[in-house]
């Protein structure tokens, strides 16, 4: 009701064009929603409104008949209009134009009135005032042309806050729009009426943005979030319910809404951070999909967020720093820092030592999400990460940013600017990030002064004892530029070069002496106020210099540097007593001449020298002390006057005068020359309050860091509502203990490992499928190439990677103590296992038969195995592709090492060459060929399978023995390993010591003829959130000897790989396991009603669906159970038809479901359809499923 | 957000107004034309200044200065970076970014800037989508338009908006199915006085041309990608996939867009491919100086370098130059002092020489510092980094297109100090 009333207290004429529809519309009202909806009936009234009544508000406007504010504003603003005009200098002629323009918009032409619309809004683009065409514009608002239609949009939006009551009139049009089917003028409606600044229409505004914010479009929605911002400013009352909506569309899962939502919430409420919380993983999550200006938003909000919400990274650090901070100059800072850069790592250990610091996972996951952006080619994208590593990554992890930050340099001169100036403020705190870029930093004479200047001072911040001299050589260059200013930078960078840095401050006083020489006053001038500083510092060395510059004082004509000289002589005329009182004599003559700056220090020179040598001085003084009295200034009348009673003692004179020569010669700190950029990393980088070092309107401060972390199970995220409820329903069904009691931790791995939009399409594009289960033997590269950053990009959530030794030795003993238990616990699953073997003889069988012929079993696997651990060798040698032919020569080179090691390789080796030379292509996702097997399958079934199998050879002698025959995988091999061969195999077991892991199982073979000992695993290099369990040392394997462990891995329901070394007591390999995703669930049995009915809760983007023709071996009902179960980890559900097969079963790590169906249709034709809550998991199943199916 | 943008030519006229949001008189831009009076050169006006209740932010693109007005806190690149795009948009519709052409375009500018920005937060900025939305100006079109009636702004509704992939357009296609690439790179160099090197880097750059059917999906890799030491990619690329395997993987837009950016790492030795000897002095008396400057080839591998050129700023007091060229001309700019010696293709046999006098305005001081030279040059087939494309697949579509890839080198900011 109150909606509609506000709207119906229309300003005066308005009322008069609304009323004929009121009681329509009250009508309507009565039994409908208060907003004006849009029905037929309104419609009609618009439409029945529309040609006629218009006409009369135009012509009634213009004649000044039509009521009394309407037609006063309208002769006001011709006139307003006219004055402009003839302040252009333009048409005199204008009124008949605009008549001209009027007919044109009324007559029936669409050509006609698009002329007149596109020369109105040339008019409003430069500025002339068309707001007397309105009423002849805005009744076009409902045209068929969508030009002339977007045009008279254009001219709305820029004069409805003039002419209010009018604007009104086109509302009805926006709201009809909003009710389209089409998305896009939906989302064009609202965001045309969200523009409209009319203060009468908020409720209206309010009503519509609430319904978009849960349209069904995305598109729409975001438009609703582009539209709170504009109702804000309209009417900040509104905040309240603002911010519920805000709150709503956080929630959101699309990437085309998060960046504009994150826009709203900063410009409504940016103070409540507690919305976030929820939304936080989220948000990483998606970023990298996000449009670039929401990246942007998104960042910088979720810097403030961590701020509030994690612990400082380098709080140990940051207390070694204040430290280095007491000392009083700047050079002994300088080597203490540099000092802290070397043993940074050892002091890091002994900190930790100390107080262990454990990142924040969810700190982790935001660090981890924004490092690709970095590469991003929006350099404010690029800063945004820049200033969110700064201001929240460990010390160790900053350096990343340089190498971005210094490629922003090559953009356009403004972004120069602006990267150059936070670049300044982050070389005070972290010099040594940017020292490699040091030439980056060079000065081309072509360069904008600004430009210049920003890098002198970049170049002066990293200025160090070791490259000082290449940066003084390079100053010299710039010394001679013709930009005065510049120049004048210069010097002063050498000045402060010289005061943090000892070693050279004797050869920059040397460089600058050489500069008083100068022709140019300016560098003389600048010189000399800088040599005064540095002198300040070790006066007693220097006498000859400040004898030089004292002869200097017959030249300089520059007041500043003549008012320095002399400050010079008088601050040190005990150390050129028989130049000072000739100079005070000189200045003396001249006096009456000088700028007042000099005046000044004449006086003050006067009056030292008087204290000091009195007798030669005496009558200078008084003399000096003469002219000033009567000085035009009163400052120094005033100085003169108070010196006088200072120093000259008479009877009147008090008690000051005694101490007048302490007063005078106390001894004066040197000035400490500082960086403009110092401290301004209080402001967060990359905005504009500490571009201007000011805060600017609306800033919001980056708060420290908290003393102690909040709780951070704030931004645990139930799992989506229905699929929870679903979950606990399931689990009070099967009543299967182990996964209802999901702790909040692996709730928030799993939103970890959701993937963003963009690989979702990946996974469902041909080509790019592999780009996910790829990705880890990037992280195998990464890890091999040892580089520090992006070692820790992948390091395990337990402890940080700075946080070194000691700690992981500690974790590693309790690790033992609980390798012990776990021993322990061992057999119990194993003898589960064997009971649900098929027949243990059978298996007695197999371990005879692998014994007597390992040999031949391995050639037989070889070629697969081989391609596996060749590509990842070629890869950890060089994260590169090369081409085939460089590629095999490689092979060969690597071929060629191992024998020429100790390691004794026979005859096989040449076997091996030939199969190596066979590659062709390399994947290093190992192919899903497995023949794994369910308990349930018939013994038959098993016996089947072993034909099928490339590797029963893998299987254990000792006692853990799985079920039937597994795909083996190598993790190591022969000659990479030096004899030692390692393969791994998902022996589908539940892993005892962890029911969130999987079960690896790891076969060793000694093939070297030595002995080896303390197998072991080091280094572990996961994704964050997943783990691993890692399997007890072996601690002596004979040669020739073939042994097993196991080992748990909680891949996160990720196919990441998990990377690690593996060690033995001489050597260590770098190894990494991947799954394939049907390892990463276990079977689980659902009726078929359950089944039915989960099936129907995981619809829509869950479902995947996939149509196939059967391979022709696979038509039967066996073998498309067998190779699914082979394919994935899956239990078979029962089921009245046979024309479908369904399989259900759990991830590992979040129990989310899967659920397969396979539908069989005539001539092989079938279904696959995939339900699976995780996207990424059903999009590669779904694959997986299909190669197995049609092989 | 962004509150308004004034478009200002370099003479200080405003010419363009845009409001986002409630109107801001244009008499906010006094407190930039009074700084930019006070600066020499139009670089030299700071992009971001304060006003007593707004900021300002401009750009300066093509001789014209791109002013926004701020009234809150934002992140100055952010604007910055809008702006240039808002410039490169520009460009891509008319052809050039002037004062001319934007005013004879008048209602296509400011329908861009209104789809380009909503309540000061942008909005469409892919060209492709903005393209769907507001066809760029064409000669036929304008004259089939004038004939018909027809208009400029796409009369269908811009799906482009609500695609995974707004970089590209919908239902492309082609008859003649092409991608090409073209690498490029840039030497940017620093030579003292004595020819030796103090700083050389290559960046270079792909930039790429699809005009592809369907929904192509790409894959680009190299013969070295270990030579790329930083890149930064389209937003297209998937990094993942960069990141294992150093391939490019992506789904183009449609038409010319820039593929990636990279920086080849600092280890290498970057092969400058000229070296040159020059002479420029002033004598104490008789207000003259002397210049002699000799190109020759240093490490051109082979190629022909051509579109050779020698930019000098000559200090403030050169009045005029008398110089001889044994190739190509030169020009001598009185205003600027900028001399320009274009040379064109370098001869290996006979490096080309330009020598003569310069004539100083008598009693002014002689110039301390020589003038820097800036070098121009281009190098056909060749990249001078040695990073070579491996082979482009492509799929998702059935058909064959046609590949190219063709190399560049380029003199980036070379400049020789003397």
């Amino acid at each position: 009701m109150t909606t509609m009333q506000k709207l119906l207290q229309l300003p005066v004429n308005a009322v008069n064009i609304v009323k004929t529809v009121q009681s329509q519309v009250q009508g309507q009202e009565e039994d409908k929603s208060p907003v004006l909806t849009p029905d037929g009936g309104q419609q009609t009234w618009y439409n029945a409104l529309q040609p006629d009544e218009l006409r009369h508000l135009r012509s009634g406007g213009s004649g000044g008949g039509f009521g009394g504010g309407g037609g006063g504003g309208g002769g006001g603003d011709q006139e307003e209009r006219a004055v402009l005009e003839e302040g252009g200098g333009s048409f005199q002629n204008q009124p008949l134009r605009h008549d001209d323009l009027k007919e044109m918009l009324d007559s029936n032409k669409d050509s006609l009135k698009l002329e007149a619309m596109k020369r109105i809004v040339a008019m409003v683009a430069r500025g002339k005032n068309a707001s007397d065409l309105f009423p002849a514009v805005v009744k076009n608002v409902a045209c068929k042309n969508i030009e002339v239609k977007k045009l008279v949009y254009v001219y709305l939006v820029r004069y409805a806050e003039e002419q209010q009551d009018l604007a009104l009139l086109s509302i009805s049009t926006f709201q009809r729009g909003l009710k389209d089917p089409n998305q896009l003028i939906r989302a064009s409606a609202l965001r045309v009426l969200s523009s409209i600044r009319v203060t009468i229409i908020v409720p209206i505004m309010m009503l519509a943005i609430k319904e978009a914010a849960s349209d069904m479009s995305p598109y729409v929605r975001k438009t609703a979030a582009h539209a709170i911002p504009k109702l804000y400013s309209l009417d900040p009352e509104q905040k309240d319910q603002l911010i519920e909506v805000i709150e709503k569309l956080l929630a959101d899962k699309t990437t085309l809404v998060a960046g504009s939502v994150v826009m709203a919430f900063e410009e409504v409420c940016p103070e409540r951070i507690d919305l976030i919380h929820k939304n936080y993983r989220k948000l990483c999550n998606l970023l990298i999909d996000v449009e670039e200006w929401g990246q942007v938003v998104i960042i910088n909000m979720l810097t403030r967020y961590a701020r509030t919400q994690f612990l400082n990274p380098n709080i140990n650090e940051s207390l070694l720093e204040e430290g280095g901070e007491k000392t009083f100059y700047g050079s002994e800072e300088d080597e203490d820092e540099d000092d802290e850069d070397k043993d940074k790592k050892a002091e890091v250990a002994t900190m930790a030592k100390r107080k262990p610091y454990v990142m924040d996972p969810d700190h982790r996951l935001l660090l981890r999400n924004t490092k690709p952006l970095l590469q991003s080619r929006n350099a404010a994208v690029v800063m945004a990460v820049a200033q969110l590593y700064f201001h929240l990554a460990p010390k160790a992890e900053v350096g990343v940013i340089a190498k971005a930050l210094v490629r922003l340099l090559r953009s356009h001169s403004e972004v120069q600017y602006v990267v150059l100036q936070n670049v300044a403020t982050m070389t005070i705190k972290r010099r040594g990030m940017f020292e490699p870029y040091l030439k980056s930093f060079y000065i081309r004479s072509t360069d904008p002064t600004q430009i210049k200047v920003l890098k002198l001072e970049v170049l002066t911040n990293l200025a160090n004892e070791t490259n000082i001299s290449t940066i003084l050589r390079e100053f010299q260059t710039y010394i001679k530029s013709m930009d005065k200013d510049f120049v004048a930078a210069t010097i002063q960078a050498i000045g402060r070069c010289a005061t943090n840095i000892g070693e050279v401050r004797d050869t920059c006083l040397n460089g600058l002496v050489q500069l008083l020489s100068n022709r140019d006053e300016l560098v003389v001038a600048e010189s000399v106020v800088v040599i005064k500083k540095l002198l300040q510092m070790q006066p007693e060395k220097h006498s000859d210099i400040i004898k030089h510059m004292a002869k200097l004082i017959d030249n300089i004509q520059v007041p500043m540097a003549r008012a320095s000289i002399l400050w010079l002589i008088g601050e040190y005329c005990e150390h050129v007593p028989k130049i000072s009182p000739d100079v005070l004599r000189k200045m003396a003559k001249s006096f009456t001449n000088e700028e007042d700056i000099v005046k000044l220090q004449i006086i003050n020179l006067a009056a030292k020298l008087y204290l000091t040598n009195s007798k030669q001085t005496k009558l200078l003084t008084q003399y000096v002390l003469n002219l000033a009295k009567y000085d035009q200034n009163y400052d120094i009348r005033d100085r003169a006057r108070f010196i006088r009673q200072l120093i000259v003692p008479t009877e009147k004179s008090g008690a000051l005068s005694k101490y007048a020569k302490k007063l005078f010669l106390a001894l004066k700190p040197a000035p400490v020359l500082e960086s403009p950029f110092k401290d301004r990393d209080h402001f967060q980088l990359g905005s504009l309050s500490h571009l201007l070092n000011a805060k600017a309107g609306g800033y919001q401060e980056l708060p420290d860091w908290p003393e102690a972390a909040p709780d951070p199970s704030v931004r645990n995220v139930e799992v989506k509502e229905s699929v929870f409820t679903l979950l606990e329903r399931v689990t009070t069904l099967t009543s299967v203990p182990e996964w209802t009691k999901c702790s909040s931790r692996e709730k928030r791995k799993e939103k970890k490992v959701e993937k963003p939009f963009y690989s979702d399409s990946e996974g469902e594009s041909g080509p790019t499928e592999s780009a996910d289960s790829e990705s880890d033997s990037a992280n195998g590269s990464e890890s091999v190439s040892g580089s520090e950053v992006s070692g820790s990009g992948s390091e395990s959530e337990e402890s940080e990677e700075g946080s070194e030794s000691e700690e992981e030795e500690e974790e590693e003993d309790e690790e033992k103590d609980k390798k012990k238990k776990k021993k322990e616990l061992k057999k119990k699953p194993v003898q589960e296992s064997e009971s649900e073997q098929s027949s243990e003889e059978e298996e007695e069988e197999r371990k005879h038969e692998r014994k007597s012929k390992p040999r031949k079993s391995d050639s037989e696997t070889e070629s697969g195995d081989e391609e596996e651990s060749e590509s990842e060798s070629s890869q950890s040698e060089s994260d590169e592709s090369e081409s085939e032919a460089e590629v095999k020569k490689k092979k060969k080179a690597a071929q060629s090492k191992p024998p020429a090691k100790p390691v004794k390789t026979d005859g096989k080796k040449e076997k091996k060459e030939m199969s190596l030379l066979d590659l062709d292509d390399f994947e290093p996702a190992p192919s899903p060929q497995v023949t794994p097997v369910n308990s349930f399958l018939s013994s038959s079934l098993v016996t089947d399978l072993e034909g099928l199998s490339l590797s029963d050879s893998v299987l254990s002698p000792a006692t853990i023995a799985p079920s039937s025959a597994l795909k083996s995988y190598e993790l190591l091999h022969r000659i990479t390993g030096e004899g030692l061969s390692v393969e791994y195999c998902f022996s589908r077991q539940p892993f005892s010591p962890d029911a969130n892991m999987v079960a690896v199982q790891i076969q060793f073979t000694n093939n070297a003829t030595s002995d080896t000992k303390n197998l072991h695993m080091e280094d572990v290099k996961l994704q964050s959130g997943m783990r691993v369990k890692e399997f007890p040392e072996i601690e002596l394997l004979p040669a020739g000897e073939t042994t097993t462990a196991v080992m748990g891995i909680d891949f996160c329901d990720s196919t990441q790989a998990a990377n690690f070394q593996l060690c033995t007591h001489t050597r260590k390999f770098f190894v990494s396991i991947q799954p394939p995703v049907g390892e990463l669930m276990r079977p689980i049995f659902l009726t078929e009603n359950e089944f039915k009915k989960e099936q129907g809760q995981l619809m829509g983007m869950n479902e995947i669906t996939e149509r196939l023709t059967l391979d022709v071996k696979c038509r039967n009902e066996h073998t498309i159970v067998q190779r699914v179960t082979t394919a994935a980890n899956l239990s078979r559900v029962p089921c009245g038809s046979d024309k479908e097969c369904r399989f259900a079963g759990r991830t590992v790590t979040s129990s989310s479901l899967v659920l397969v169906t396979v539908a069989t249709k005539e001539e092989g034709a079938a279904q696959l359809t995939v339900n699976c809550e995780k996207m990424v998991i059903g999009t590669m199943l779904v694959k997986d499923i299909l190669q197995a199916l049609t092989q | 957000m962004i509150h308004s943008l004034f478009l200002i030519n370099h003479t200080g006229d405003i010419f363009l107004e845009k409001h986002w949001k409630s109107v801001i008189s244009r008499g906010v831009c006094d407190y930039f034309l009074e700084v930019k009076e006070k600066a020499v050169e139009p670089e030299n006006v700071p992009p971001v200044l304060q006003t007593p209740h707004h900021y300002l932010i401009s750009i300066y693109r093509d001789k014209l200065f791109f002013l926004s007005v701020i009234q809150t806190e934002v992140p100055p690149l952010f604007v910055i970076e809008f702006l240039h795009r808002v410039a490169d948009t520009f460009q891509d519709y008319f052809g050039e970014c002037s004062e001319s052409i934007i005013k004879d375009n008048v209602v296509t500018v400011y329908e861009l800037l209104e789809e380009m920005l909503d309540n000061g937060f942008p909005l469409a900025t892919e060209s492709n989508i903005l393209k769907e939305m507001i066809k760029p100006p064409t000669i036929l079109r304008s004259v089939v338009n004038t004939l018909t009636g027809s208009s400029n702004v796409g009369d269908k509704l811009p799906t482009g908006q609500l695609s995974n992939i707004p970089w590209r357009r919908a239902a492309v296609k082609y008859t003649n199915n092409e991608a090409y690439f073209d690498v490029i790179e840039e030497i940017d160099a620093i030579l003292d006085k004595s020819g030796m090197t103090v700083f050389a880097e290559i960046q270079g750059v792909i930039e790429a041309c699809t005009r592809l059917s369907g929904m192509p999906d790409l894959t680009l890799s190299f013969m070295n990608p270990r030579l790329l030491d930083d890149v930064s990619f389209h937003p297209c690329v998937r990094f993942k996939r960069w990141e294992s395997e150093r391939v490019l993987s992506f789904i183009p837009p449609d038409g010319n867009f820039t593929l990636m950016t990279y920086h080849v790492s600092s280890q290498n030795l970057v092969a400058i491919p000229v070296y040159v000897k020059q002479n420029i002095s002033f004598f104490e008396t008789g207000s003259c100086g002397r210049l002699d400057i000799t190109i020759g080839p240093k490490q051109t591998m082979g190629k022909m370098v051509e579109g050779l050129m020698v930019t000098v700023h000559m200090p403030k007091a050169v009045l005029s130059v008398n110089l001889t060229a044994s190739q190509g001309n030169y020009t001598y700019d009185l205003a600027t002092k900028v001399l320009v010696w274009d040379i064109g293709k370098l001869n290996p046999q006979k490096p080309p020489n330009l020598r003569g006098t310069l004539s100083v305005q008598s009693g002014a001081p002689r110039p301390e510092e020589n003038p820097a030279l800036d070098i121009k040059l281009k190098i056909q087939q060749l990249a001078i980094s040695g990073l070579k494309v491996n082979r482009l697949d492509m799929y998702g579509e059935k058909y064959k297109p046609f590949k190219g890839v063709k190399y560049m080198t380029k003199a980036g900011k070379f400049q020789v100090r003397t």
